[in-house]
């Protein structure tokens, strides 16, 4: 049975038009997945030494475990917003003579399979010969080797349970804030010393041997759990079911002032909050928001100037590129439709570029209270803001003639809670690598006034030319009506 | 209205279609049968310049359908769902659409209300989203949208099919009125002989992308269908 799942995994796969049409996305994709285990396998074999080097006094081994807190924490975050429960197509194998258990089994297990509980493992394991060399017993070292093997994979079925939460709850990322936060104020507010405590536990592993069954319980537990609640869903009228929701409608009549681009403004309005992807990519505004946040109370990034214009970039041009990636896929479901109404190309690309406008304007007024960390931020957030107008804008939007994987928003696929993967971070990285680039090299060769400049400038010559670009754009569009038509069409 | 000329398309060196000449009049009510994969999706979307033909082309309204886009106006269509948008509630999508066809929200309204016994108290007022409608209820309100802005030429694809018998029958009036009192080109397809039948003035029958009959529906024309396709599967069922 698992052979004939693991073939149909497999045709899925390869057989996608999104597969064969974004080769240099996937290796893309590989890329980084190398970069990443290069990065573990450097600090597995690193660590050993960092942690002599700045905790002499200390015993490293003890130290070492002293941070698994955090890094249960980390990965969690990371997994919650990168990792989902893999997709299999399983509503017509409902009507099959599989049993229901042995479906679940089988997404669960693949679930283990997973790149994300690889990658620790290229650290932990080189950590571990490294401290066997040092001289640690082997029993103790390989037990809590083992005893971190099965804590990825509670971390991993964790992470499903909180991501089953989430995808009930309105706002999605509330309950894996919720966990985190408690997590790490328990620990910060010293209520609960869980990096203690964890630390402790791992060591008390580690010479205890048998204690290895509490985390083999406790992935018993997270396990089961995911397979009841699986298991429940596995029917037509419950996950693989749309659930009906009633409409709230609102009053969009302000979009009027707009003119001949009304309608596909609140069109566009209307799928960015009635959709449960587009709804939480709207939520994610806040993180534009708080970006910077991460970097600027630390004096370190406020002496580099051209981080502010990265983070200026970023944090102003948050939905832009979340948004602006997807045209038009976020219509391909009626895109027939649009392409044999009356319509006007130009209008139908206008209304998203002014909808990314508003956007950009309202991260970066938003963010003008970090002028607290220094005039100079400000001003450079209000260069990214010009540039993320006039140029990002019409650079994504002309991406987006290349797009052609479709996105389906009406089906809630079975298991699919984020309806994000890696790939969608990727695709932001010119956008962000050029003005940082250009703004680092003038900043450097001319001054902080100069780069500025610069980027206000071609800011504006963007928006000048604002007329000229759409037009070009919308010709591009109309070049691949029929090539978009076709792959939009097509399911994958 | 529409005229048709040395029409083909060619995937991967099949012909799926392929039509010498074809005119339709305007006002007539025309439709189109034929066995799956006989080419009545594929004439539609050349229709709607949704795929670009191989060879030839389609005139409607002396406009040449895949070099100009001023057949827009006056053309509507529903294909099939997806042609709707799943977020938006059935009169949001009736609004939408009258706003691409310049229509206010009262001719909207003014045009729905003639539909309320077509629609059975299933699609207004039902605080719904399309996508959360059955099947059925979906395609009742496709074909009234497609209505919406008075165009000259309507195509529906297998509107038919879906739908219950009462508004089976009722569509069917609503069909023939287009045509005979409002001169609406309307381009029916349909695997239910039956229904082509009653509706359609005429009857072209498609054949691996050829035209293999032309017919003015008379009312023998019925038992022609039945007996050409009835033929065809006795053909098929020797060949094996």
């Amino acid at each position: 049975m698992i052979k004939h799942f693991l073939n149909l995994e497999w045709k899925q796969y390869f057989r996608s038009s999104y597969w064969q049409k974004n080769i240099a996305i996937n290796i893309l994709m590989v890329f980084f997945a190398l970069y990443f285990v290069a990065m573990f396998l450097g600090l597995g074999f690193g660590l050993l030494f960092i942690l002599k080097e700045m905790y002499p006094e200390q015993d490293p081994f003890v130290v070492a475990n002293g941070f698994l807190f955090y890094w249960i924490i980390g990965d969690l975050l990371m997994r919650f917003f990168l990792q989902k429960l893999p997709v299999m197509s399983v509503k017509p194998l409902l009507t099959l003579p599989i049993k229901r258990s042995t479906v679940v089994n089988y997404v669960l297990g693949k679930s283990a399979l997973s790149f994300f509980n690889f990658l620790p493992l290229f650290a932990i394991i080189p950590f571990s010969i490294m401290l066997i060399g040092d001289g640690y017993a082997v029993s103790e070292i390989i037990t809590w080797l083992f005893a971190l093997i099965i804590t990825v994979l509670i971390i991993n079925f964790l992470n499903f349970i909180i991501e089953a939460f989430s995808a009930e709850s309105e706002l999605s990322f509330l309950p894996i804030i919720v966990v985190v936060s408690v997590l790490f104020g328990l620990n910060y507010f010293e209520i609960v010393p869980m990096t203690s405590l964890i630390g402790s536990g791992f060591l008390a592993i580690a010479h205890h041997p048998m204690l290895i069954l509490i985390p083999i319980a406790i992935l018993a537990l997270c396990y089961g759990f995911n397979f009841k609640t699986l298991r429940k869903k596995l029917y037509l009228d419950s996950s693989l079911k749309a659930k009906v929701t009633e409409v709230n409608a609102s009053d969009l009549s302000w979009t009027e002032r707009f003119g001949d681009i009304a309608p596909f403004m609140k069109l566009d309005l209307k799928l960015i909050w009635r959709n449960k992807r587009t709804k939480s990519m709207a939520m994610l505004l806040l993180v534009g928001v708080l970006y910077g946040l991460f970097f600027y109370p630390q004096p370190m990034y406020r002496e580099m100037t051209f981080m502010s214009a990265f983070i200026g970039i970023f944090s102003t041009g948050f939905f832009l590129i979340n948004f602006g990636q997807f045209i038009p896929a976020w219509d391909s479901g009626y895109y027939k439709l649009l392409m044999s109404q009356n319509i006007k190309y130009e209008q139908y690309l206008r209304s998203k570029f002014i909808l990314m406008v508003i956007s950009v304007v309202l991260l970066f007024v938003l963010g003008i209270p970090y002028v607290y960390f220094g005039y100079k931020i400000l001003i450079a957030h209000f260069a990214a803001a010009i540039y993320n107008i006039g140029v990002n804008t019409h650079v994504i939007l002309w991406g987006g003639s290349f797009n052609r994987k479709k996105i389906d928003l009406d089906k809630k696929a079975a298991f699919n809670y984020q309806g994000t993967g890696a790939v969608q971070w990727l695709i932001g990285i010119p956008l962000m690598l050029v003005p940082m680039a250009l703004f680092g090299l003038v900043n450097w060769l001319a001054g902080f006034s100069a780069a500025i400049a610069l980027l206000i400038v071609l800011g504006v010559l963007g928006i000048v030319f604002h007329k000229k670009l759409m037009k070009g754009i919308t010709k591009k569009y109309l070049d691949s009506k029929y090539k978009m038509i076709d792959a939009f069409s097509q399911d994958n | 209205m529409i005229y048709t000329k040395d029409l083909s398309k060619t995937y991967n060196g099949t012909t799926v279609l392929n039509i010498e000449e074809l005119t339709i009049p305007k006002g007539q009510s025309f439709g189109l049968v034929g066995n799956n994969g006989a080419g009545k999706t594929t004439y539609f979307s050349l229709l709607l310049d949704l795929i670009k033909p191989t060879t030839g082309n389609i005139t409607s309204n002396n406009v040449v359908v895949d070099e100009s886009e001023d057949w827009k106006p006056f053309t509507s269509s529903f294909i099939d769902e997806s042609f709707l948008i799943g977020y938006l509630t059935p009169e949001e999508y009736f609004y939408f659409i009258g706003e691409l066809r310049g229509q206010n929200k009262a001719d909207v309204d003014a045009l729905t209300a003639k539909f309320e016994d077509f629609f059975n108290g299933e699609i207004i007022g039902k605080k719904k989203y399309l996508r959360d409608l059955s099947k059925g209820n979906q395609k009742k309100a496709g074909i009234v949208a497609a209505l919406i802005g008075q165009p000259e030429v309507i195509i529906l694809d297998e509107p038919f099919a879906n739908l219950d018998p009462t508004t089976q029958i009722r569509l069917k009036q609503i069909i023939k009125d287009l045509a005979e009192k409002q001169g609406v080109t309307v381009l029916v397809s349909s695997h239910d002989l039956t229904h082509v039948t009653d509706v359609c003035e005429r009857i072209v029958v498609l054949e691996k992308g050829n035209v293999i009959k032309d017919l003015e529906t008379n009312p023998a024309t019925l038992k022609e269908l039945e007996a050409h396709f009835a033929g065809g599967a006795v053909v098929s069922q020797e060949e094996e």
